[in-house]
């Protein structure tokens, strides 16, 4: 039997639920050589702000149980290169659904690199990421405060007409909050969730591993948190969600939709595996063969 | 940017070189050519990421690693043994560039940096050029590869910094060779100095804790003259001039 993985988000059909998660695979086009990216169901691009950034300094990475920390701190080439250059190069390449990931410091910020980005063809779906933990003064800061979500929420919702989906923090004590702040103030679509804060020292040397001190945990240890986040924000939400976080295999990708996610994304596990979303797509069907499912959207939201 | 392959390949040897250092043999059908300077992404059973490893040598669907034990990853790959299997992605990064200019190379390894010019020494011995090579270690103990180099005709001059084997100093306390270009590759206070004192055109391989390896997490980036580069894919061999030390 043939199986269906398609999926919708935002009014936008996917072939496939499984997308890259941003920041976890470039502009897409650092990989294209090595397989072919028609096979994902969308693709979304490293975190651009305004200006270019060069981000923290080194280590950036830390490696732990089940995950890693990063603080690369959104280094980017502004958003001016992303629509000028990187999309267009990707748009050739690559059909499916681009999301821009957009980030900044101040609304005004926000606003003006989504008013940019909402002017490039190529760009399906813009996600606002409004919970990266590497940046002082901003990101995050809107990601864990209702008001401050809602407010950069509706600043970017009055110059986009692309669909707009807030990517959230987890680092609140009540994610269902912020998530109805956003939906409110206008967002189409929440992706949850980004890395938690963390931090490692060398205990040989009595100093932080990273250079930044701190930084996002990602990967499978935060899997089972994800879960919950999705499935109390799909339960309380109207508008679809995207699940992210320490997705590894076709199995958790169903548990996520299960959850509530209507697609989801795959971070960490390209960083060990950048085959991992094409070898997750391939593997989806034979699982829902063996689950007994026929249509991978009859799934979502489930439980 | 190049295609990268995942590839399991079979353990044939791995065996102690020194007291902390291993020479893992691998081997495996589809395993794509490697340039010297170039590294691998080294599956470690158990740990989330995988390793960078410079080749040390390589042949048709073959590679040779030279690896020191430092942390828990490099302890676990000590003790596998052969017939089990690692993944690795492979080929990574821009490797060293035998076409420098000039007939005389001069290759300066600090520790373990001597693994990687070995195989570049192979490439420029066989393009026809003349090869001297200077190798620094902390103590005769942690010695490796000198038979090696004398196998390919080449008789090193050793530098430990106890004085425990050869001349006692740092490399650049060795008598320089004649030169029209040197590479480079150790620790960064080795390859700083290295850079300073020697004339003509250089490369060195520098090092970072990475994510992918593969460039596309930006964990690995510093900043060069030429701007912000990913050591992993705009390098990890750059040139002397690219490093703000
Ligand atoms: C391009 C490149 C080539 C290298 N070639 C060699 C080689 O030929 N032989 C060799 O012995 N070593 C080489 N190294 C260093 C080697 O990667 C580290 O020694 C190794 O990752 C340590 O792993 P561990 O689990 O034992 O240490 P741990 O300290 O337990 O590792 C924890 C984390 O830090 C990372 N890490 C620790 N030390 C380093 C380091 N010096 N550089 C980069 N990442 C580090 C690990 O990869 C891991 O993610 C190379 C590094 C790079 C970047
Ligand atoms: C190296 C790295 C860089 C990241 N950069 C971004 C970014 O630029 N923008 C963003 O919204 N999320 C970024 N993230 C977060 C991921 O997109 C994802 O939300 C998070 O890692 C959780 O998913 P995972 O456990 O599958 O990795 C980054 C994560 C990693 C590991
Ligand atoms: S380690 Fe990912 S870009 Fe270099």
């Amino acid at each position: 039997m043939v199986r269906d993985l398609s999926t919708e988000f935002c009014g936008i059909g996917l072939k496939n639920p499984v997308i890259p998660a941003s920041g976890t695979f470039g502009f897409g086009l650092e990989l294209a050589d090595s397989f072919d990216l028609n096979i994902l169901g969308g693709i979304s691009l490293k975190g651009t702000t305004l200006e270019p950034r060069f981000g923290n300094p080194t280590p950036r990475i830390a490696e732990c149980e089940a995950g890693l920390l990063n603080s690369v701190g959104l280094q980017n080439p502004g958003v001016l290169a992303l629509v000028n250059e990187k999309v267009p190069a990707l748009r050739k390449l690559y059909g499916g659904c681009i999301i821009a990931n957009v980030s900044g410091f101040a609304v005004d910020e926000y606003r003006e690199c989504c008013r940019i980005a909402d002017g490039c063809e190529g760009i399906d779906i813009i996600e606002l990421n409004i919970s990266c933990p590497n940046v002082h003064g901003g990101g995050m800061a809107f990601g864990t405060d209702a008001r401050a979500a809602a407010e950069v929420t509706a600043a970017v919702r009055s110059v986009t007409h692309k669909p707009l989906v807030v990517k959230l923090s987890p680092n609140v004590s009540d994610i269902v909050a912020i998530a109805r702040a956003c939906e409110d103030a206008g967002a189409d679509g929440l992706c949850l969730v980004n890395t938690f804060l963390g931090m490692r020292i060398d205990i040989k040397t009595r100093k932080p591993i990273l250079a930044n001190r701190t930084g996002g945990l990602s990967g499978p240890a935060i899997f089972p948190v994800a879960v919950r986040m999705v499935n109390q924000v799909a339960h309380a939400c109207k508008v679809p969600v995207m699940g992210c976080g320490g997705v590894a295999t076709a199995e958790n990708v169903i548990e996520m939709m299960m959850a509530g996610a209507s697609a989801v994304q795959v971070g960490s596990e390209n960083l060990r595996n950048p085959f991992a979303c094409k070898e997750i797509v391939e593997a989806l069907p034979g699982v829902m063969e063996q689950l007994g499912i026929e249509k991978l959207s009859d799934i979502i939201g489930c439980v | 940017m190049p295609s990268i392959t995942k590839i399991r390949l079979e353990i044939i040897s791995n065996l102690p070189v020194t007291h902390n250092c291993f020479r893992l043999e691998l081997a495996g059908e589809g395993l794509p050519a490697v340039a010297p300077g170039q590294f691998v992404q080294l599956e470690v059973p158990g740990k989330f990421l995988r390793r960078p490893i410079s080749v040390h040598d390589a042949s048709s669907e073959r590679i040779v690693l030279i690896y020191k034990t430092v942390g828990e990853g490099t302890k676990i790959l000590s003790q596998m043994t052969p017939r089990q299997s690692l993944e690795v992605l492979a080929p990574l990064g821009r490797g060293f560039d035998p076409g420098m200019s000039g007939k005389r190379a001069l290759l300066i390894g600090g520790g373990l940096g001597s693994a990687p010019l070995y195989s570049l020494a192979k490439t420029l011995l066989a393009a026809g050029k003349q090869v001297e090579v200077i190798l620094g270690f902390n103590t005769a103990a942690d010695l490796v590869l000198l038979d090696e180099y004398r196998a390919l005709g080449i008789e090193p001059a050793v530098v430990t910094l106890d004085g425990s084997y050869g001349i006692k100093g740092v490399v650049t306390d060795a008598p320089i060779p004649e030169h029209d270009c040197f590479y480079t590759c150790g620790p960064l206070p080795m390859m700083r100095a290295v850079c300073r004192q020697l004339e003509g055109p250089g490369e060195l391989s520098m090092e970072e804790r990475m994510g992918c390896g593969a460039g596309f997490c930006y964990g690995c980036t510093i900043q060069t003259a030429g701007g912000p580069a990913r050591v992993c894919a705009d390098g990890p061999v750059f040139k002397k001039e690219d490093i703000l030390w």
